[in-house]
């Protein structure tokens, strides 16, 4: 399989202000620092880190809405320049426009992709029902509950069919029914589309059951410290995975590594 | 056990009903008592010779001498000349203040150029320069129409070029990862999230519109009712002047109840507020 995504020596350095030196006053803040690594045509790769470790950072250099302080990363062999419809973000904080319903905020990417208005409402629709949002054509965001709104950015970055899918804690605000049954629609999603999904998570256990691999990024400055394979199939098949050898093995070296970062920090 | 639980849930349901229709009937009384209460002192202190009738006629000749002009038509008259006047100039400021404050707070040039001016005029009282309009454009339809004119802009401009500003970046990055162009991201994410702040511009310029130019028409028109209450008062017509305060008072409740329809059809989007 070749690489789909390619980051070359990627730093980010924000100016952030230094209070310390005066009001006016700059200074650098390392982001992330000389990032390494590539993600496959068609993998499942997941991200997990302490929070401010730079994950979403990354994720914004990714979708090109930002630009590396220096380094590069390629995307099918080329350069990321800016943004793009082939790849679809879900952002942290759902980022729905309010003026728009459900279906509106679905169509708008479909409508940047110049989809015809009749497909756009069938894709929508479609979408909409995958996510299990049928009959909330017609709503506000703030008529949605957090976790429906969720689901209306998870619809809205599939609608329009990306190559890669960068998803920023997608299933954070959901209950745990919900987060399943969505979990194992993402994963029968990806199986069947082969899109390249890049997953940021706080959960560990969603990390090991998505991910074929899991980036443990580490922080100050945010870099990726360790790639884990998870040696599992197809998680669909398998009853219980999450007690599966592999499953609880990964698990617990993923939970080590996020802990000994912490004790680090702590001695810093 | 369910017929228990019957018993218990009638009169809990009873009461809730009872409790609503209360409220509702509350609300109601709330809302006009003290507007009644109001009218009934009015219609008494002069009646009972708290002040003098000449100067503070009972509500009730007021009432009579409003409805006389009504049928007279002259009523009709200065309220059309008031409010034709009012909404060119509101209109004119409108077709004026929104393009351009959309253009300033989109293009940081166009700020920096433009704030300077801006700053100046904002803390100009409108009225302050009635003379001058008056001066320049003489007393006639110019003159009024350019005063109400000048005064609803400010308002919706300053409020359009902040709602420009304050889009949510989160909403602009959104739309930027779909890779759409600048101009679309302006008339697809921009316009529509700087709808509500704008409308409160236009609510104050509502305001703005009647207050500066019932000034206008009583420092010098020929009708209007601005006019209709010095006239009134120079000659003596106590209820006609109090008439005419009172369609004053209606012509704003009109505007602003107009302007709060329209707002609302245009941010139904929005969370209400409790
Ligand atoms: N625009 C910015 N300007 C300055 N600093 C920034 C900016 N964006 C992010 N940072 C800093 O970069 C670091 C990484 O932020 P980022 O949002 O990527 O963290 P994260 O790993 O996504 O955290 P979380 O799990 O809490 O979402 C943080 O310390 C943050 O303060
Ligand atoms: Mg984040």
């Amino acid at each position: 399989m070749t690489d789909k995504i390619r980051f070359e020596h990627v730093t980010k350095i924000f100016k952030v202000r230094d209070t310390e030196q005066g009001k006016r006053a700059l200074k650098e803040f390392t982001a992330v620092k000389d990032l390494n690594f590539s993600v496959k045509d068609g993998e499942f790769l997941t991200l997990v880190g302490p929070s401010g470790c730079g994950k979403s950072t990354l994720l914004d250099l990714l979708s090109g809405l930002t630009k590396p302080t220096s380094g590069r990363i390629l995307l099918d062999g080329k350069e990321i320049t800016g943004p793009g419809l082939d790849r679809g973000i879900v952002f942290q904080q759902y980022a729905l426009f309010p003026w728009k319903t459900a279906l509106g905020n679905i169509e708008f990417g479909l409508e940047a992709k110049g989809i015809s208005k009749k497909e756009r409402i069938e894709l929508t629709r479609y979408y909409l029902s995958l996510v299990g949002l049928e009959g909330f054509e017609d709503r506000y965001p703030h008529e949605l509950s957090g976790g429906m709104k969720q689901r209306v950015a998870i619809a809205r970055s599939l609608a329009f069919n990306p190559d890669v899918l960068l998803m920023d804690e997608p299933f954070a605000a959901l209950d745990a029914q919900t987060r399943e049954t969505l979990q194992s629609e993402l994963l029968r999603i990806w199986e069947k589309t082969k899109k390249t999904i890049i997953f940021i998570t706080h959960g560990i256990d969603e990390a090991v059951y998505l991910g074929q691999r899991v980036a443990v990024m580490s922080t100050k400055p945010g870099s990726i410290k360790h790639m884990i394979d998870i040696p599992l199939d197809s998680r669909l098949n398998e009853l219980d995975i999450r007690s599966h050898p592999e499953f609880v093995k990964a698990r617990h070296q993923i939970w080590n590594l996020l802990h000994g970062n912490i004790y680090q920090a702590a001695s810093i | 056990m369910s017929n228990t639980e019957k018993v218990i849930a009638v009169p809990i349901e009873r009461r809730q009903q009872i409790h609503f229709s209360f409220h509702w009937l509350q609300k109601l009384v709330k809302q006009t008592a003290v507007i009644i209460l109001l009218l009934l002192i009015w219609e008494t202190v002069p009646r009972i010779g708290l002040v003098d009738a000449a100067f503070f006629p009972a509500f009730s000749d007021v009432v009579k001498s409003w409805w006389a002009m009504l049928v007279s038509g002259e009523l009709f008259a200065h309220f059309t000349a008031s409010i034709v006047r009012s909404l060119t100039g509101f209109i004119l400021a409108l077709l004026i203040a929104i393009p351009l404050g959309l253009l300033i707070g989109w293009y940081p040039l166009a700020k920096d150029l433009l704030n300077p001016i801006l700053e100046i005029f904002r803390n100009t009282a409108a009225l302050a320069l009635l003379p001058v309009f008056m001066l320049l454009l003489g007393i006639g339809e110019t003159s009024k129409i350019a005063i109400v004119l000048f005064a609803c802009t400010w308002p919706v401009l300053l409020n359009t070029i902040a709602a420009v500003r304050n889009v949510d970046p989160l909403l602009i990055k959104s739309a930027r990862s779909m890779n759409i162009s600048s101009f679309k991201l302006f008339i697809k994410v921009i316009l529509p999230a700087s709808v509500p702040t704008i409308f409160t511009g236009i609510r104050m310029a509502g305001t703005g519109a009647i207050l500066v130019l019932i000034a206008a028409e009583m420092v010098g028109a020929k009708e209007g009712l601005g006019y209709l209450i010095t006239y009134s008062q120079y000659n003596f017509q106590i209820p006609e002047m109090y008439a005419g305060i009172i369609t004053i008072a209606l012509l704003g409740l009109l505007i602003n109840q107009g302007l709060s329809v329209l707002e609302r059809k245009f941010s139904k989007w929005k969370q209400p507020v409790q």
